[in-house]
């Protein structure tokens, strides 16, 4: 499959553009001998392993808003971890459906919590592959809040609100991408 | 459209990648995450003596491994619940009892938590406690040799997780089945998906003698089938009850990921264990026939002896009712803690974005005024805000353990977003937080979870080292991270990899263990039955097609170590005694072909190994240990002659020469 050989490609050319330190870094780096990596598993260089939810993501290009939102969040590193989990995926169009400006209010790092509240409620530990999505089920997401699952035909919604447009198989879990963000409920 | 056609449209517009969004990269040259003064911190100079013992579960290896602190040397590991042909156990003829059970000779299993003897709630150093979460078993090591000094088997429970956590004056060690199993109509042979009605769990609870530290099943309580995971015991004003948390409360029997984490909230149970012993004295248990095995390691034989028990007693919550009773957890919860104080019980619902805090003082006033939301199965259930002291609000993901300091702050580790959150017990406050390389598992504060922390470090048992350290193929080792928690702030002052999957662990100030440790077996106080206490005293018997060889090792030769007139079909037993008086000098013992291990004899101790030649021939046998500068020269030779040969017994050191012409 050549994007998917293409896409690999571009990984790999990312990652060592940007993780090369120049020279001079690194002639510093050996003055110390307590020095660690700051990163989490995101930064795990590792270009054999099928790719974690994190890295497909980061390769959408229909989820920029969420990544950086992951981002803002603090949860790129909790994302990167063994799991298992299920992350309901809301594409950048989906962002764009909320009301004006309420993506710009939520990166504010004053509403860093709210944000937090929101991207718990897309993401279920353990992995529901969509055959396991049962009409009426209800799951309760990371929050500690429930999603309602219906399915009419295999056509997935959450929340009667967002539809599963694809499924993406990651090495930690799966993603479903919708096309809505789903609002936890206030109580 | 169908779903690979809009997989195939996201992977295509994966080419578009900005390095903005690139996660990956956050400079490698920062020091945030270890302090300047890190390796001054951790150092412990060659010569000087390391400020903790850190006894560490093995995991999967079945072992405890013994580090210090804050070096992270590795000392030693005990063999435990698995064999260990470097130290021959399991491999010698007095060892093999210890790995038997109902199910006969278990040579393996995975051993997640310690416990360390308490008298009034500090530790005593006495003895450690290890969980064998396969076949359940319980183990003892003593602490002044550092050996398993019994095992003892749970009947009626399946996977033994929520074990061997102890009470503040070693009364007991408990064990808390992870699967339940069926239990009741009195067969085992059922359907699988018949768990709702058929399959129960149990808690044990195993006393533990105040003298011998000998331990015997007091009693066991028949429980609802939800998997038990973790406990502890209540402490001070708590001493009296014990808390277990349990998960799957939805009673799943398959695809427990999705099926057992449907309800928000699972269970903590609390067990007024007091209670239950007044119900065991008024006859209120019933006498369960079962079979167990309990295995004890006698120092002065140097042998252990197996025993097949044959009844617990059981009681049954609807028999004795103010016994149990269950607080709701979020999620699934792992971890269930007590602080230092006995007040706080700290629930971490692992799926859960919140840490819950019960009060004892409150769970008391509510099951006083009969606070209950229901029942779960007839155990009484009270009402989550009645005994909730607070949540720890956004704490972090994925909450697992709690451990405490001497000054009121508690120290959860969290595996989803790999870090470990410092947080305040009186207003839940989270104080600090730092990352973990990578996914922790528990924690380790020395006396963490007793009545007197000593505080100073933290150490973080994680599941993941990818890029941690230099790789070796698909198989990567666990790993321990120090940190110092003796200011305001954690900091990470050392990573060390471990033996095995490090579960939980214990630390207790070196002094209170290294000042007892045992040096050497007394030979003079050596019962075993083929002991030989002076070379003058070996020999080899023939008892039919037995051959027994009194053996005796010294720096540096063996005696006999020239042996003849052993036939093929032969099964000869090396009794072997290490007649060194001296700290350090074990010698070891094997011979050429056995289908075993070694022998690793300390000084006074006699040790067994069994050999069928399978061949005619002269097979030489020597010393494994470097116990001399003739080591190399601690040999000798034992012949096998055919079946119907009549060459005769003989045995010599020194004298069996050629022939002078």
């Amino acid at each position: 499959m050549n994007t998917k050989l293409l896409m690999g490609v571009m990984f790999a050319a990312s990652v060592a553009f940007s993780c090369n330190p120049p020279a001079a870094e690194n002639q510093q780096s050996t003055t110390t001998t307590e020095e660690t990596q700051a990163g989490g598993q995101e930064a795990v260089i590792d270009d054999d392993s099928q790719k974690d939810i994190v890295k497909i993501a980061v390769g959408s290009a229909d989820h920029s808003t969420l990544v950086a939102a992951l981002k803002q969040a603090d949860y790129v590193t909790s994302l990167s971890n063994a799991g298992p989990f299920t992350v309901f995926a809301p594409t950048n169009e989906a962002f764009n459906k909320l009301p004006a400006g309420t993506v710009d209010d939520l990166m504010k790092p004053e509403n860093k919590a709210k944000l937090q509240d929101i991207l718990e409620y897309h993401v279920s530990l353990g992995v529901f592959k969509p055959e396991m999505l049962t009409d009426g089920q209800t799951i309760n997401q990371a929050n500690l809040k429930n999603i309602t699952i219906s399915n009419k035909d295999n056509k997935i919604m959450i929340n009667n609100q967002a539809n599963i447009i694809a499924t993406i198989p990651a090495a930690n879990g799966v993603i479903h991408v919708i096309d809505a963000v789903l609002l936890p409920p206030d109580k | 459209m169908k779903q690979s056609e809009i997989k195939n449209v996201l992977l295509a517009s994966a080419a578009v990648i900005t390095i903005a969004v690139m996660p990956s990269c956050k400079p490698k040259n920062v020091s945030t995450a270890t302090s300047g003064d890190a390796a001054q911190k951790a150092y412990v100079a060659p010569g000087k003596y390391d400020e903790f013992y850190n006894i560490v579960s093995g995991g999967f290896s079945g072992q405890m491994s013994i580090y210090g602190l804050p070096s992270g040397r590795l000392f030693r590991v005990i063999p435990v619940f698995s064999v260990d042909p470097e130290k021959g156990y399991g491999y010698s003829e007095e060892s093999k009892a210890m790995l038997n059970t109902s199910h006969g000779f278990v040579p393996w299993d995975d051993l997640h938590h310690i416990s360390l003897s308490e008298t009034d709630g500090i530790h005593d150093g006495r003895w450690a406690f290890g969980n064998a979460n396969n076949t359940p078993r319980i183990a003892r090591i003593d602490l002044k040799t550092f050996r398993t000094a019994e095992i003892i088997e749970i009947p009626n429970s399946a996977g033994n997780h929520s074990s061997p956590f102890i009470t503040e004056n070693s009364e007991y060690v408990v064990a808390g089945t992870r699967f339940s199993v069926p239990m009741t109509n009195g067969t085992t042979d059922v359907p699988i998906n018949t768990y709702k009605e058929n399959f129960k769990g149990t808690v044990s609870f195993i006393n533990v003698d105040k003298e011998s530290g000998k331990m015997g099943i007091a009693f066991q309580i028949l429980l609802p089938g939800v998997d038990f995971d973790l406990s502890r015991a209540g402490k001070g004003k708590s001493h009296g009850w014990f808390f277990f948390s349990c998960y799957n409360s939805e009673r799943a029997n398959t695809l427990l990921e999705v099926n057992a984490s449907k309800f928000d909230k699972d269970f903590i149970m609390a067990v007024n264990w007091k209670k239950a012993e007044e119900y065991v004295k008024a006859g209120k248990g019933v006498k369960k026939s079962v079979s167990y095995a309990h295995n004890t390691f006698d120092d002065k034989t140097h042998t252990a002896t197996s025993t097949i028990e044959k009844e617990v007693i059981m009681l049954d919550p609807k028999d004795c009712p103010d016994m149990v009773y269950l607080m709701p957890c979020p999620k699934s919860p792992h971890g269930c803690d007590t602080d230092p104080t006995g007040e706080y019980i700290v629930g971490s619902g692992k799926l859960a974005a919140v840490i819950p805090v019960f009060s004892f003082t409150k769970m008391q006033e509510a099951i006083n005024a009969k606070n209950f939301e229901g029942d779960y199965d007839g155990l009484p259930v009270l009402k989550y805000d009645a005994v909730l002291h607070g949540e720890v609000k956004k704490p972090g993901l994925g909450p697992l353990h709690t451990e405490f300091d001497a000054n009121g702050n508690a120290y959860t580790s969290f595996f989803v977003s790999s870090e470990i959150v410092k947080w305040r017990l009186s207003d839940l406050s989270v104080l600090d937080r730092v990352p973990t390389y990578y996914s922790v598992g528990h924690l380790c504060v020395p006396g963490g979870p007793t009545k007197k922390p000593w505080g100073k470090y933290v150490i973080a048992y994680n599941k993941i080292t990818k890029d941690r350290y230099l790789p070796t193929g698909p198989e990567l080792t666990q790993s321990a991270q120090l940190y110092d928690i003796s200011g305001d702030k954690m900091k990470l002052i050392l990573d060390f990899p471990t033996i095995g999957e490090p579960h939980y662990a214990e630390a207790i100030p070196a002094e209170l263990l290294s000042k007892n440790s045992t040096k050497i077996y007394k030979i003079e106080e050596n019962h075993h039955p083929y002991v030989t206490k002076g070379e003058k005293e070996a020999k080899v018997e023939r008892k039919g097609n037995e051959v027994h060889v009194y053996m005796s090792s010294i720096r540096s030769h063996f005696v006999p170590d020239n042996i003849e007139g052993v036939k093929l079909g032969d099964v000869v037993y090396f009794h072997v005694t290490n007649l060194e008086q001296d700290w350090d000098v074990p010698h070891g013992f094997a011979v050429k072909g056995a289908n075993n291990a070694e022998l690793l004899i300390m000084p006074g101790e006699t040790s067994t190994l069994m050999w069928k030649p399978d061949r005619v021939g002269v097979f030489p046998f020597y010393c494994t240990d470097f116990c001399s500068a003739l080591h190399q020269e601690m040999q000798g030779y034992i012949r096998i002659s055919p079946a119907n040969s009549n060459v005769p017994l003989t045995f010599s050191t020194g004298t069996n020469q050629p022939p002078i012409n």
